[in-house]
C-alpha cells in the first residue's frame, strides 16, 4: 500500500524568504505524528502543503501514491476527492469560520462536496452532537468563546470523516480544560486507520497525541523518533528552541538549567 | 477631544458595526413581503426599480417609486428609524454636498436671491439638486431595503444563479466574511493602544495614529483574506456558492416580479 504521505525534497519559500528547505518524510496509514518546532520552524507551511494549498517550488509530494500538483487540483473530481479526504485545522479558528452560523460552518463542507440535503443535515446534527456543540447550531461562529471555536472548528472538518486529520496548533491558546478535550479527541483516533498530523511547540501534549515525533527547524527535520526518545534529549529540545536555559537561584546558589514552560512543578539535583 | 473620548467612540463605532450586522441577519430571517419572495425574485425587482429611478428624468416619478420603497421596507418589518440614521441622512450629507453647486450654477428663472453675496438660487437649480438627491436617497433606500430582508449567502447565491461571473460573487462573498475579522481585530487593536495610553494626545498626534492603524489593518486584511480564502478552499470551495436551501419559484412569485416589472417600466415611462 503506498504511504499516505511521501513527501521528497522539497522547497518552499515566501517571495525570498525560505520557510521550508529540503525536507523529506513519509506518514503511512494510521500514524499519529508531531512536528515539533519552535515559531517559525516551517511547521504551518508544511501542514498548508500537505493539505495542497501551497505547493513546493522544488521536489515532489505523493498522497496515496498520487502526485499533488496544481494542474492535478485544476480538476472537480480529484480536487474534491483529496479535500473529502484530507482536512485541515487552521491555528486561527476565525479564519476557519466565516458563515453566519454554527449549523452552516459545520454544513459548508459537505455542501462543498455536492452531498445530497438529507445527507447533509444528518451528518451536520451527528457532528454537532458528537462535539457536544448542539446548543451552539444558530449562534454566529464569532460570537464564541476561544475554546468553543475550536471545537466547531473541529466539528467543521470531522463532518466530512476525513482519513487525514492535519490540525495547526490545536491546543494553543485555550483555557486547561478545552485543551485536555481537543487532546482527548486526538486520543480517540490512536489504533484506528486515521491519519493524525499535529503541528505544535507545546511538548506536555506531545506524548498523548503522537507516536511518532519530528523536530523541525529552519524548515528542515533536525531529527525523528518516538515522543520518549525525543522529550528525553534536552540537548536537541535547546537546540530547537522547544526549551530554554532557566537562570534561578535556590539554596544560595544560582544557576541556570534546561527549562520546560507548561509544567507548574520540576525537581532537580545540584 | 480627549484622546480617550476618540478611542472610546471608535470602540463604541465597532461594536455597534458588528451588533448591526447581527441585526440584519435577525431581519432576514423575520416574516415579511420581500421574505416571502424567492431571493431571486428580490435582486430581480430591487435591481429593476434602481435602473428605472436611473432612468427617470421627472421628480414625481422618482418620488414615487421613494414611496413605493419606504412601503416594500415597511411590508418587510426594515425599521424606518434605522433607514434613516443609515441611509437618508448619510445620503443625505453626501449627496446634497455634491448636489450643492447644481443651485447656483444651474441657470433659470431666480427663486432666491442673496444679494450680499451675488448668489442667486433659481428653480430649475432647485429641481436638478433634488433630482440628484431623490435619486440617491430612493437607490440606496430599495438596495439597504434588499440587504436587510435577505440573508447575504442568499443574495450571493441569488446573483450566481443569475449568471454574474463566479469570481465576482467570490470577491464579494470573501468581502462579506472577513469584514467582521477584520473589525474585531481593528477593536483589538484600539483596545490595547487604550490600555497603553498616558495623558492626552494632541490633534496633529491623533491623525498620525489614526494613518498608522490603517495602514497596519491594510496589511492585516491583506494577510487575513488570504488566509480565509485558504480555508474555503480546504473544505473544498471551487467558486460556487452552495447552500441548504433551494431556490423555487412559486405563484406568489411570479405575481411578485410582475409587480416589480410593473412599477418599474411604469415609472420609468412616466418619468422620461
Amino acid at each position: 500500500m503506498p504511504p499516505t504521505f511521501e513527501v521528497q525534497d522539497i522547497s518552499f519559500s515566501y517571495e525570498a524568504i525560505p520557510a521550508i528547505r529540503g525536507l523529506t518524510l513519509r506518514i503511512d496509514e494510521g500514524d499519529h505524528v508531531a512536528l515539533l518546532g519552535a515559531n517559525g520552524s516551517g511547521k504551518s507551511t508544511l501542514l498548508r502543503i500537505l493539505d495542497a494549498l501551497y505547493f513546493p517550488s522544488a521536489g515532489s509530494v505523493k498522497f496515496k501514491g498520487e502526485a499533488l500538483t496544481q494542474k492535478h487540483f485544476q480538476q472537480d473530481e480529484f480536487s474534491l476527492n483529496f479535500r473529502r479526504r484530507v482536512a485541515l485545522v487552521f491555528q486561527n479558528p476565525d479564519v476557519q469560520l466565516f458563515n453566519p452560523t454554527v449549523f452552516d460552518e459545520v454544513a459548508y463542507g459537505p455542501l462543498q462536496m455536492q452531498w445530497s440535503k438529507e445527507d447533509v443535515m444528518r451528518r451536520v446534527d451527528e457532528t454537532l452532537q458528537f462535539m457536544s456543540i448542539s446548543h451552539l447550531r444558530d449562534r454566529p461562529p464569532y460570537r464564541l468563546s476561544g475554546g468553543e471555536k475550536k471545537r466547531v472548528a473541529l466539528a467543521s472538518v470531522l463532518v466530512l470523516d476525513p482519513e487525514v486529520l492535519l490540525l495547526d496548533e490545536p491546543t494553543a491558546t485555550l483555557d486547561p480544560k478545552s485543551q485536555s478535550q481537543v487532546v482527548d479527541l486526538i486520543q480517540q483516533w490512536k489504533g484506528t486507520a486515521k491519519t493524525v498530523v499535529t503541528a505544535t511547540h507545546q511538548l506536555e501534549i506531545v506524548e498523548d497525541i503522537a507516536d511518532r515525533v519530528l523536530v523541525l527547524e529552519a524548515g528542515a527535520v533536525i531529527a525523528e523518533g518516538t515522543p520518549s526518545e525525543i522529550l528525553s534529549n534536552s540537548d536537541l529540545l535547546l537546540r530547537a528552541n522547544l526549551i530554554h536555559a532557566h537562570r534561578h537561584s535556590h539554596g544560595g546558589i544560582v544557576h541556570s538549567h534546561p527549562h520546560l514552560h507548561g509544567h507548574s512543578h520540576h525537581e532537580h539535583e545540584h | 477631544m480627549s484622546q480617550h473620548s476618540f478611542v472610546e467612540s471608535t470602540i463604541r463605532g465597532f461594536t455597534r458595526a458588528v451588533s448591526k450586522a447581527l441585526q440584519a441577519e435577525h431581519a432576514a430571517t423575520q416574516p415579511g413581503l420581500l421574505q416571502h419572495l424567492d431571493p431571486r425574485v428580490r435582486v430581480i425587482g430591487i435591481f429593476s426599480l434602481v435602473i428605472s429611478v436611473i432612468l427617470c428624468r421627472r421628480l414625481e416619478a422618482i418620488a414615487a417609486i421613494f414611496l413605493i420603497a419606504v412601503a416594500i421596507a415597511v411590508a418587510s418589518r426594515v425599521s424606518l428609524k434605522s433607514l434613516a440614521k443609515r441611509v437618508w441622512l448619510v445620503v443625505l450629507g453626501f449627496s446634497g454636498v455634491i448636489a450643492l453647486p447644481a443651485l447656483f450654477l444651474t441657470p433659470g428663472e431666480p427663486l432666491f436671491t442673496a444679494a450680499a453675496l451675488h448668489l442667486s438660487v433659481s428653480v430649475q437649480g432647485l429641481r436638478t439638486a433634488a433630482l440628484l438627491v431623490l435619486r440617491v436617497e430612493t437607490a440606496a433606500t430599495l438596495t439597504t431595503v434588499l440587504v436587510l430582508s435577505t440573508a447575504w449567502t442568499h443574495i450571493l447565491k441569488a446573483l450566481r444563479s443569475l449568471r454574474l461571473p463566479a469570481e465576482v460573487v467570490t470577491m464579494l462573498a470573501m468581502t462579506h466574511r472577513y469584514v467582521f475579522l477584520l473589525i474585531e481585530t481593528a477593536n483589538q487593536m484600539f483596545e490595547s493602544r487604550q490600555s497603553r495610553a498616558v495623558g492626552i494626545l494632541s490633534a496633529s498626534e491623533q491623525r498620525k495614529m489614526t494613518a498608522r492603524t490603517a495602514g497596519v489593518l491594510l496589511s492585516k486584511s491583506i494577510e487575513l483574506s488570504h488566509e480565509v480564502y485558504l480555508a474555503m478552499v480546504s473544505r473544498g470551495f471551487r467558486g460556487e456558492v452552495r447552500l441548504l436551501t433551494d431556490f423555487r419559484l412559486r405563484p406568489r412569485d411570479y405575481v411578485g416580479l410582475t409587480a416589480f416589472v410593473f412599477s418599474s417600466c411604469l415609472a420609468a415611462w412616466m418619468g422620461r
